[in-house]
């Protein structure tokens, strides 16, 4: 029983960093730059929706509205403002434009909203746990939404990118954006949406974080941004299920170290499978193989 | 067209003077002792300098107007660093510092003390609380109780009260003072004859998920634990704790101080939970309530908490070695220093403050006084 209480709780923790690996793998997949301000950005929209809560009275759904509003808007704001005069800077200047942007973002959140943390309030408490084995083993609501929600994500994506028009620009300037502009298609204004949609579903993956954990401060978004980031590069970044799956076998991972291995050596053993499996497999786990271009 | 330059860059001169006029004369007129201060004022440790800093201010202010002895306090931030602290140390230096207050956090107070001991500058920190900022330095002294003197005391205090049959210990492995805490607690327990059942942890940078330490705890059958850790992450674990139905006796350190301030915690999660603190902001006393008032008008309610009693308390210890002395403006700080040293470290030295009575100090630069004991109660700290 306790191994199948291990497990619940690696998908809960897992289902967590799937939602944000989620944004990761779409901003890569699409733009193809890692946005290391992803982690902050979900702090934002932890802060937006906590002070529409407690401040402004409203409840669980225009809050969380409003959240992925501030987010979308604050996406196309940083994008506008700090990626697109890059655009045709090496990868690496814009890499270290994000890691600013994060900096920026975390340091403007402790001006605005001081370095004592805010306990969330619980959105979630109202979904009955489920319960299993008699009362044994019992599946709190906020794992079910989690596990739910990123379910939905995730079909809801693939197909975006797979039917739609806009979807199909996206994927042709994942591919080649010099061939994609010469189809008409609108380059810049492709890489906004993508952005634009990556800090939506930032918003989601923040109040489902600050949810589940229900602790907000300016440096909130940070870790589990580095952990979701490795476990979209684990499940193969850009690989939409990818993300779904990286992040849940993460999570597992990480509470079967803590459980049965070493409390201490948790950290170590997760990035230590995640070296093997990237010199095994070096797109990850659902990545595509890269051809080498002769 | 000459004339008109050098026209406009008189006028710019002659403002830039009277604005340099107007600051020099703001920090007060009279000769003033120059104390130092270093901590966290940005970051995620800026809580804890913040409240040093207008804990310590709070003090200067009632002091000055006392009219006698002026104090002056400069305050820099370290960002809980020890390499920003070292160089916010030097600016100190050239601003002409006589006495160091600082620093707030145990890293970056490592780091500074080395310097200070070769310099030859009193130091006394509010809340660096590790026994290596004092070790092999004799001119450092602490406001706070070292780690291992505070797990003592809690393995102690659980001893006599029967706070537990079995007990679990639930520390940050990635924390010098945690972990200095946990240990001490854990070797005195063995000593007393309880009976440590768990020993459980985490790495500093994943401290939201406490469900595999829960279960082990609980599996293990603990009816107390032992939490020496900070409240930020014991907020998320007693929620945890709370979901999983597991309800032990919870006893915190000092770091849990701070826990009912958090902005938005259901304070019913924290009910009977017993910590260590020196400071309770509740307490009747005239002195605490003064500081309290003052406090809350000038800084707000937020940051008042132990890290601010201990600042206050720092400055009112260096004001009384220092008036003990006869130390003025003039005097040089090696001279301070070694003064200081011998008054802090004589028997019959001893302050009461809000975070103790009659407290003195060891030759070691640690700080004797009775630890207290409070249970959190309807919200409140109702002092045991």
């Amino acid at each position: 029983m306790s191994f199948l209480t291990n497990l619940i709780n690696g998908l809960s923790l897992g289902s967590v960093y799937a939602i944000i690996a989620l944004g990761y793998t779409m901003v890569y997949g699409i733009a193809k730059m890692l946005n290391f301000a992803h982690g902050d950005v979900i702090m934002i929209g932890g802060y937006v929706c906590f002070c529409s809560v407690m401040y402004l009275g409203l409840g669980t759904l225009p809050s969380i509205l409003i959240a992925v509003v501030a987010c979308t808007l604050l996406g196309i704001l940083v994008e506008r403002l700090a990626y697109k005069p890059l655009r045709q800077a090496p990868s690496l200047a814009v890499l270290i434009t994000a890691i600013g942007v994060s900096y920026f973002l975390q340091n403007a959140a402790l001006l605005i909203w001081g370095s004592a943390g805010k306990v969330f309030p619980s959105l979630l408490d109202g979904i009955p746990p489920l319960k299993l084995f008699d009362g044994d083993l019992s599946i709190s609501g906020k794992v079910i939404v989690n596990i739910l929600v990123c379910l939905i994500t995730m079909t809801a994506l693939t197909l975006f990118t797979g039917k739609t028009r806009v979807g199909k620009a996206m994927r042709a300037v994942s591919e080649d954006k010099g061939a994609a502009q010469l189809m008409g298609i609108n380059v810049d204004g492709t890489i906004s949406l993508t952005f634009a949609i990556g800090s939506g579903l930032a918003a989601i993956a923040g109040v489902l974080l600050c949810s589940t954990y229900p602790m907000l401060m300016p440096t909130t978004g940070s870790m589990p941004g580095i952990k979701a980031f490795t476990a979209a590069v684990f499940g193969g970044i850009g690989s939409i299920p990818g993300a779904l799956l990286g992040g849940l076998l993460l999570g597992v991972l990480e509470i079967f170290c803590n459980a049965y291995i070493s409390q201490e050596l948790s950290n170590a053993i997760v990035f230590g499978v995640l070296i093997i499996v990237l010199l095994v497999r070096p797109t990850g786990l659902l990545g595509k193989p890269i051809r080498e271009k002769v | 067209m000459n004339k008109k330059v050098f026209a406009i860059i008189m006028a710019a001169t002659m403002m830039l003077a009277c604005l340099a006029g107007c600051g020099s004369k703001a920090p007060s007129n009279t000769a003033a002792i120059k104390i130092g201060g270093i901590g966290p004022l940005t970051g995620g440790a800026a809580t804890y300098g913040i409240a040093t800093k207008n804990g310590a201010q709070v003090a200067v202010d009632e002091i000055n107007a006392k009219g006698g002895l002026q104090l002056e306090l400069n305050f820099q931030d370290d960002e809980a660093d020890g390499e920003k602290g070292v160089n916010a140390y030097n600016n100190l230096k050239g601003w002409g510092m006589q006495i160091l207050y600082g620093c707030t956090t145990t890293g970056s107070c490592v780091a500074v003390a080395g310097e200070t001991a070769s310099d030859r500058y009193f130091q006394l920190t509010p809340s660096a609380s590790s026994s290596d900022v004092t070790a092999g330095k004799n001119n450092v002294f602490q406001m706070c109780f070292t780690d291992p003197n505070q797990g003592i005391a809690a393995a102690d205090y659980v001893a006599a009260n029967n706070l537990g049959e079995k007990i679990a210990v639930l520390y940050n492995n990635g924390d010098a003072y945690s972990t200095g805490i946990a240990m001490a607690f854990i070797d005195r327990a063995k000593e007393l004859n309880l009976d440590v059942v768990a020993q459980v942890t985490f790495p500093d940078d994943s401290n939201t998920d406490f469900t595999t330490q829960l279960n082990e705890a609980k599996s293990a059958g603990a009816d107390m634990m032992f939490l020496p850790i900070y409240y930020t992450p014991a907020s998320l674990m007693l929620a945890q704790a709370k979901d999983m139905g597991y309800a032990p006796t919870f006893f915190g350190a000092d770091g849990m101080d701070g826990i009912l301030s958090l902005d938005g915690f259901d304070a019913s999660l924290a009910e009977g939970l017993m910590l260590m603190t020196p400071f309770n902001p509740t307490a009747t006393d005239e002195r605490t309530q003064n500081f309290v008032k003052t406090y809350t008008e000038k800084y707000g309610a937020e940051t008042l908490n132990q890290f601010a009693a201990d600042g206050y308390d720092c400055i009112y210890a260096i004001y009384d070695a220092c008036v003990k002395n006869g130390i003025t403006a003039e005097s040089k700080p090696e001279e301070i220093c070694e003064k200081l040293i011998a008054t802090f470290t004589s028997a019959d030295f001893k302050i009461d403050g809000l975070t103790g009575t009659g407290m003195g100090w060891t030759t070691l630069g640690e700080v004797s006084k009775t630890p207290m004991v409070v249970e959190i109660s309807g919200g409140a700290y109702i002092t045991k």
